[in-house]
């Protein structure tokens, strides 16, 4: 994946922090695009760039199991959530839907918003390039990583 | 194996399923609502598909924002009532006779034991109540469910949780799951299953119903209760079906968490995560005021919770400056409580009653907060921005705590 720049987050950022149940009566995700972050940083939806990454801490998208969190993460052009951990649902919707996630603690840990950082998921790799650093993080199950080469679920 | 792994395993025609496999399991229902339904009929039709694999597995609720908040929503409705139509799904509910949709499932006999259930919807782990393995998943789940009558899982781990003793008096479901969310955190029971063991008896099925709905709110995959005499007198006169109680003498977990019932206290949950919890006797103290008392939801909207209620508020005026709201959960607890006495009294007592609907929980309507207000509400999440303007704060508690505060104007 391309360089882009690195958007953190703390821990247990929930899916209404994402795109808040007040904007749900739409299902259209690039309508929500300016809503992303919208309650716990009211910079992202206008500073973030396609190729950009979101960085957070632990249980990202913990909460609702609304697919509209990373269906407009996805949609707002961020190639790639990296995380501590993350919440069991937005797992598997962000999986099912194509949107990269990388579970990398180290990663999570050093980054500093700004930092432009890359992503090799072929090789499982977190590279950041402002503080000239690398760390590994372990590849995807055999399943997860057929949905994945698939485009997603469906 | 626990509980969930059975019904995994039987789901996928194994024996034995081990921690961490990955299956695809047979889906015996898949709910889906005005919010993510929507979501999956458009995911379905992009996939290239035509048919669902068979509309009696399937059920849709209209109950986040309808009755229609908006045009807006109104289309979302619109596009769930067309798919069901269209595809002959008959457990449709629409406006009439909907109910939120955790409440309506169980009532109508359609979530039942030992089943596999899906939901987009992370509270459709309330079904577990039932002795059912039952999960939130997302709209894509939904689809594929929809498509194939399957869905693919990661056997999950099991945090047993030992229940100890009787419930006391004005002590509920909603203080047990709060007191266990707040010593593991909300992402204590993550990718986990929270199986509920123990002298399980002084939790009606009301109760089990708001401890495995909040389950999601540990982090968990699922929560699970036996199937007990309790279980099986719920679902007696709901199904043709009959259910064998659940043997659980052969079951080890790896972790383990025992809650003593005899010494629970009535629990507060802070702004802005479930797991800021606080017993009513300490924060009390504080005499927080409140703007807005809401009573419902799918934690807590059932006739159990609004007789709680309702033995507070009876004979008295909810405090000057409050603005109190209460939903029975479905059509069928409405009439009951109307029967009952209850509405009259809440509506004498000064407050709000309204049709069934989460509205407000979620922030949609019948409730939203501005800037700097707080309530206290029976409902499941006090994340910021979940129930209005984002400096808007919410107290988690239980039917007889939002009770309480409503006719003390705070906290008490």
């Amino acid at each position: 994946m391309k360089q882009g720049k690195a958007f953190t987050y703390g821990d247990n950022i929930d899916t209404d922090a994402i795109v808040a149940a007040r904007y749900l009566n739409v299902s259209d995700f690039d309508a929500l695009k300016s809503r992303c972050m919208e309650d716990i940083d009211d910079k992202f939806a206008s500073e973030v760039n396609i190729g950009d990454y979101i960085v957070a801490g632990e249980n990202f998208g913990c909460g609702s199991s609304r697919e509209h969190a990373p269906a407009v993460i996805k949609a707002c052009g961020v190639a790639a959530v990296i995380a501590k951990s993350f919440a069991r649902i937005f797992f598997r919707n962000a999986i099912n839907i194509g949107l990269p996630i990388v579970e990398c603690a180290p990663a999570a840990e050093e980054t500093e918003r700004g930092d432009v950082i890359s992503v090799d998921l072929e090789n499982g790799i977190v590279n950041n390039l402002t503080k000239n650093k690398a760390y590994a993080f372990p590849p995807y199950p055999n399943e997860i990583k057929a949905i994945i080469d698939r485009g997603g679920l469906l | 194996m626990t509980l969930t792994q059975r019904i995994l395993a039987a789901r996928c025609g194994k024996k034995h399923v081990d921690v961490g496999e990955m299956i695809m399991a047979d889906v015996d229902l898949a709910l889906g609502n005005d919010i993510t339904c929507p979501v999956a009929v458009k995911a379905f039709a992009a996939a290239g598909c035509e048919r669902v694999h068979d509309p009696d597995k399937i059920a849709v609720v209209l109950d986040h924002f309808a009755p229609n908040k908006d045009i807006e929503s109104a289309r979302q409705c619109a596009t769930c009532r067309n798919f069901a139509h269209e595809q002959g799904i008959k457990n449709f509910f629409d406006v009439g006779q909907m109910g939120i949709e955790h409440a309506l499932l169980p009532e109508k006999g359609l979530a039942l034991p030992e089943m596999l259930i899906i939901g987009a919807d992370s509270h459709t782990c309330t079904y577990g109540a039932l002795g059912c393995f039952s999960t939130g998943v997302g709209s894509t789940d939904l689809a594929y469910t929809f498509k194939t009558g399957k869905l693919w899982f990661r056997v999950p781990q099991a945090i047993g949780v030992t229940l100890r003793g009787k419930l006391k008096e004005n002590v509920c479901g909603k203080d047990v799951i709060l007191d266990i969310i707040g010593r593991i955190g909300v992402a204590g029971a993550r990718y986990a299953s929270l199986e509920f063991h123990g002298d399980i008896s002084s939790l009606g099925m009301d109760d089990r119903f708001t401890v495995c709905n909040m389950a999601i709110e540990a982090g968990a995959k699922n929560g699970i209760f036996p199937v007990d005499e309790v279980t099986l007198e719920y679902v007696k006169d709901k199904t043709d079906k009959r259910f064998a109680k659940t043997v659980t003498a052969d079951i080890r977990y790896d972790s383990e968490i025992i809650v003593d019932l005899d010494s629970l206290r009535p629990t507060v949950a802070r702004p802005h995560l479930p797991e800021n919890t606080v017993t009513l006797d300490e924060i009390s103290k504080e005499k927080i005021k409140i703007d807005q008392a809401v009573i419902g939801s799918c934690t807590n909207g059932r006739l159990s919770d609004l007789k709680a209620a309702y033995e507070v508020i009876k004979g008295n005026k909810v405090a000057k400056g409050v603005r109190v709201i209460i939903i029975p959960a479905t059509q069928d607890i409405y009439l009951q409580a109307l029967k009952l006495g209850y509405i009259e009294e809440f509506i004498r007592a000064g407050a709000a009653v309204s049709t069934p609907t989460c509205g407000p929980c979620l922030g949609g309507y019948m409730g939203v907060l501005a800037d700097g207000e707080t309530v206290i509400a029976t409902t499941n999440r006090n994340f910021i921005g979940r129930m209005g303007a984002k400096t808007s704060k919410i107290y988690l508690a239980s039917p007889y705590t939002a009770a309480r505060a409503a006719l003390l104007g705070y906290i008490g």
